[in-house]
């Protein structure tokens, strides 16, 4: 049973970091778009530190535009971000601290996710936007927070806590026992790990892109050049009359030709 | 109670809107509001994609089932090249992470100015468009099967849905003020902006004033006026006269002066509609000792690009042409007049294609202006604007483009009682014109762009001037673009708020001018037009 549990959290590591990588490749290798930023644009790594640093630590956007989400939004990340710390802590062999803050973590996911939950469901202009991957998402990680905390709580005496169980996972020490109850929230965390690529929910790759590479994306044509040539090669098959695209007329031939007949 | 439109109801047979517009259901305005020319039932009937209380696109209803299955067939191609490198190259990536990452948070709603000003109703919200085409996309692109269509969502695709998503694509002004609050950084506007280049360039749809009457005709003749080099020379050398009398300045603004250091491009609509803004360009030009030209090449004359809005390779035809025409003059860079999405069009989104010799420097009149201002090399006397003034600020030119501190350094300069809107420089409002808007004047649209589109910006007119908006205190908009300055023209003119108030709208540069000691006081002579 232990050794289960230890493969399914390797698996749902391997398969997180897998398919976190194979979604940043894929934005990556994604052609330079015409330029398109917002500004102000922060200049330097310094600059998109500075507002990387409080977006990413504490929701700023979220907070400036809308609050009363950033409620229940933060606790909800900032609970993640202490599952994330007590899972350090307990590999540095912190187990005290580890312990203190993975409850925490857990408490501020299970209050946040079923307050967004609750929001979505009773709050008219969330709800006609919700589809079911959204009230899967947050159900899941309820469901999870739920099911570690009680595990703790109902833990027998002398028997190994997450902490340890976690630890045990680190050294593959499959001689620690795991409860019922720890082992469904265990496998149900890995599973839903593993999940989280595939989702919207990894906005933590997105958002590297959507504000790197788009919203502060002002770099000068010249550093462009070899790819935007290549670009001007590609021959679009678009089909109104006025583009005159065939699927052989490169892209700069159609810029470059005027559109027969129009205008009146 | 009102029925709130849902997703599903895009996909209504009924060919009935989804909504209906009152007054009362609007934003509260500080003026009386007035009646909207309703959207006669002729075009009702005659026009598929029937949305809400107005029409931009005019199209026409298929005559047969098999007519209605051709369309869905061509949008569902238009959608599939939408997401292919090969034919979407130049927005993919962004395109790609808006419909991916959008967490339907709804923060993007409270920042749309046509949202709040419609009283929120559910279609103009950013996300009511987007969560369509993101459903659109998961089905169609993507090709989830069941466990997909239950995690994200469906939605019946039929004509209807073609049309009216076609009209729903001409519902946003394409501010990206919605772009800015998203804390994924999903982009709404670009989805607007996408959806009109999929109708445009796989369906042939978009409205006649931006397309046939706009890039079509500019291509051709040179402008989006009508005007060609010869009618346009001609007009210049009225205003030139015209100006050199007002001011006691003489002018002659130059032509096609080989090797100058600026080539200078107006949007052309100015010198119709506004000539004393080209006069007041030659006049601070001419005095400053600039050495610059006015080109009469194709489109050389006319910054406009309203591929921009709808359609990259008219977008793409147009910016080259400009760009050709700084080249065959061998001129150090272009300065671009006051036109917002002119200034983003060719200094911004162009940068990238312009390659080899075409890659001339672009810069905006605003920093070239500010330097003018602050160099010392012109006289002024501030006295002579010692009236309320307050600035728009052109989305294209402040959010989009970065350009905040010139125009305002240069209004606290000559300026004495110039006061900021709230809010202002990158957080500004639309002023409702946006993205065509200002020239789309079928049916009862231009109602429909006054009493919602621009509402947001009006009241922030009427608050900024709210310490003196008596008619014994002439007050001055500043609006330095055109198609904002069309807006404020129709929309200050519709709700009578220069007989009422006077409030004037205007540009930047014809204050510089009024302020110019060598020019006979009265260069901005509180006249409507």
């Amino acid at each position: 049973m232990t050794t289960l549990i230890y493969l399914v959290l390797y698996a749902g590591g391997i398969v997180f970091l897998a398919g976190a990588i194979v979604r940043a490749i894929g934005y990556a290798r994604q052609p330079i778009h015409l330029r398109w930023e917002i500004y102000p644009v922060p200049q330097g790594h310094g600059g998109e530190l500075k507002v990387m640093i409080p977006e990413i630590l504490f929701l700023k956007g979220l907070w400036e535009f809308n609050r009363s989400l950033w409620c229940l939004s933060y606790p909800f990340h900032g609970g993640l971000y202490l599952v994330i710390a007590g899972g350090a802590l307990a590999a540095l062999n912190l187990t005290s601290l580890a312990g203190a803050v993975g409850v925490a973590g857990l408490a501020l996911v299970l209050a946040g996710s079923l307050g967004l939950l609750i929001r979505r469901l009773t709050t008219r202009t969330l709800r006609i936007y919700t589809a079911g991957g959204d009230i899967l998402n947050l159900v899941w990680f309820a469901a999870t927070a739920v099911l570690l905390l009680a595990g703790w709580v109902t833990l027998p005496p002398g028997t190994p806590g997450p902490i340890a169980i976690l630890r045990g996972a680190l050294s593959f020490d499959n001689g620690v026992a795991v409860s019922p109850l720890l082992a469904a929230g265990f496998i149900s965390g890995a599973a839903l790990i593993a999940y989280i690529p595939m989702t919207h929910m990894s906005h933590f790759v997105a958002k590297y892109f959507t504000y790197h590479a788009v919203r502060w994306d002002e770099r000068a044509a010249g550093c462009v050049a070899s790819r935007m040539a290549e670009y001007l090669t590609y021959r679009p098959t678009w089909s109104a009359p006025h583009i005159e695209a065939n699927g052989e007329r490169s892209w700069a031939e159609i810029a470059t030709s005027a559109p027969k007949g129009g205008g009146k | 109670m009102k029925t709130v439109p849902e997703l599903r109801d895009m996909s209504r047979r009924d060919n009935q809107p989804l909504t209906h517009l009152e007054n009362a259901d609007l934003m509260p305005l500080a003026i009386e509001d007035r009646e909207w020319k309703t959207l006669s039932a002729e075009a009702r009937e005659r026009y598929a994609g029937a949305l809400d209380d107005t029409c931009a696109l005019n199209l026409p209803q298929p005559k047969s089932m098999e007519e209605e299955q051709a369309l869905v067939g061509k949008f569902l191609s238009g959608l599939d090249k939408l997401f292919t490198r090969e034919n979407n190259w130049t927005f993919l990536q962004p395109l790609v992470l808006t419909m991916e990452h959008c967490a339907k948070c709804q923060t993007c709603a409270e920042s749309c100015h046509i949202f709040e000003a419609s009283g929120r109703n559910e279609i103009y919200r950013p996300t009511f468009r987007s969560e369509i085409v993101r459903r659109l996309y998961f089905q169609h692109v993507k090709h989830g099967g069941l466990y997909s269509a239950w995690v994200h969502g469906t939605i019946e695709l039929n004509w209807p849905l073609v049309a009216r998503l076609a009209e729903l694509a001409y519902r946003c002004n394409l501010c990206r003020r919605c772009a800015q609050t998203c804390p994924i950084g999903a982009d709404n506007g670009l989805v607007a902006h996408e959806l009109r280049k999929l109708f445009s360039q796989e369906m042939g749809i978009a409205p006649k004033e931006i397309h046939d009457n706009g890039s079509m005709l500019q291509l051709r003749v040179g402008s989006s006026t009508g005007m060609n080099a010869a009618a346009v020379r001609d007009n210049i050398d009225f205003i030139d006269e015209d100006i050199s009398d007002k001011t006691g300045v003489p002018i002659k603004t130059p032509w096609d002066v080989e090797g100058a250091d600026i080539l200078l491009i107006h949007n052309a609509g100015e010198i119709m509609a506004w000539p004393e803004n080209p006069g007041a360009f030659a006049t601070v030009l001419n005095a400053a000792g600039i050495s610059w030209t006015l080109s009469s090449e194709l489109a050389g004359y006319d910054s406009i690009n309203y591929g921009l809005w709808y359609d990259d390779a008219q977008f793409a035809r147009v910016a080259i042409k400009h760009a050709e025409a700084a080249r065959k003059l061998k001129v150090k860079k272009i300065v671009l007049g006051e036109c917002g999405h002119a200034h983003k069009a060719l200094a911004v989104i162009a940068d990238r294609i312009l390659v080899g010799d075409l890659r001339i420097p672009r810069e905006s009149y605003l920093t070239m202006l500010r330097e003018i201002v602050m160099s010392g090399r012109i006289e002024f006397d501030p006295a002579r604007n010692d009236f309320p003034v307050t600035l728009h600020d052109p989305c294209n030119m402040v959010r989009l483009m970065g350009v905040v501190e010139p125009q305002r350094e240069i209004l606290r300069k000559l300026c004495p009682r110039f006061r900021e809107m709230e809010p202002h420089g990158v957080d500004n409002y639309c002023c409702g014109g946006g993205s065509g808007f200002a020239i789309m004047s079928g049916h009862n649209f231009p109602d429909w762009r006054f009493h919602v589109t621009g509402r947001k910006k009006l009241q922030q007119v009427l608050t900024a001037f709210a310490d003196c908006l008596e008619p014994e205190t002439p007050k001055y908009l500043c609006a330095p673009c055109s198609n904002c300055k069309g807006q404020f023209r129709d929309m200050l003119s519709y709700y009578g708020l220069w007989e009422k108030n006077r409030i004037l709208y205007g540009g930047l540069i014809e204050l510089v001018v009024n302020a110019m000691t060598a020019v006979k006081p009265g260069f901005i002579d509180w006249e409507w037009r």
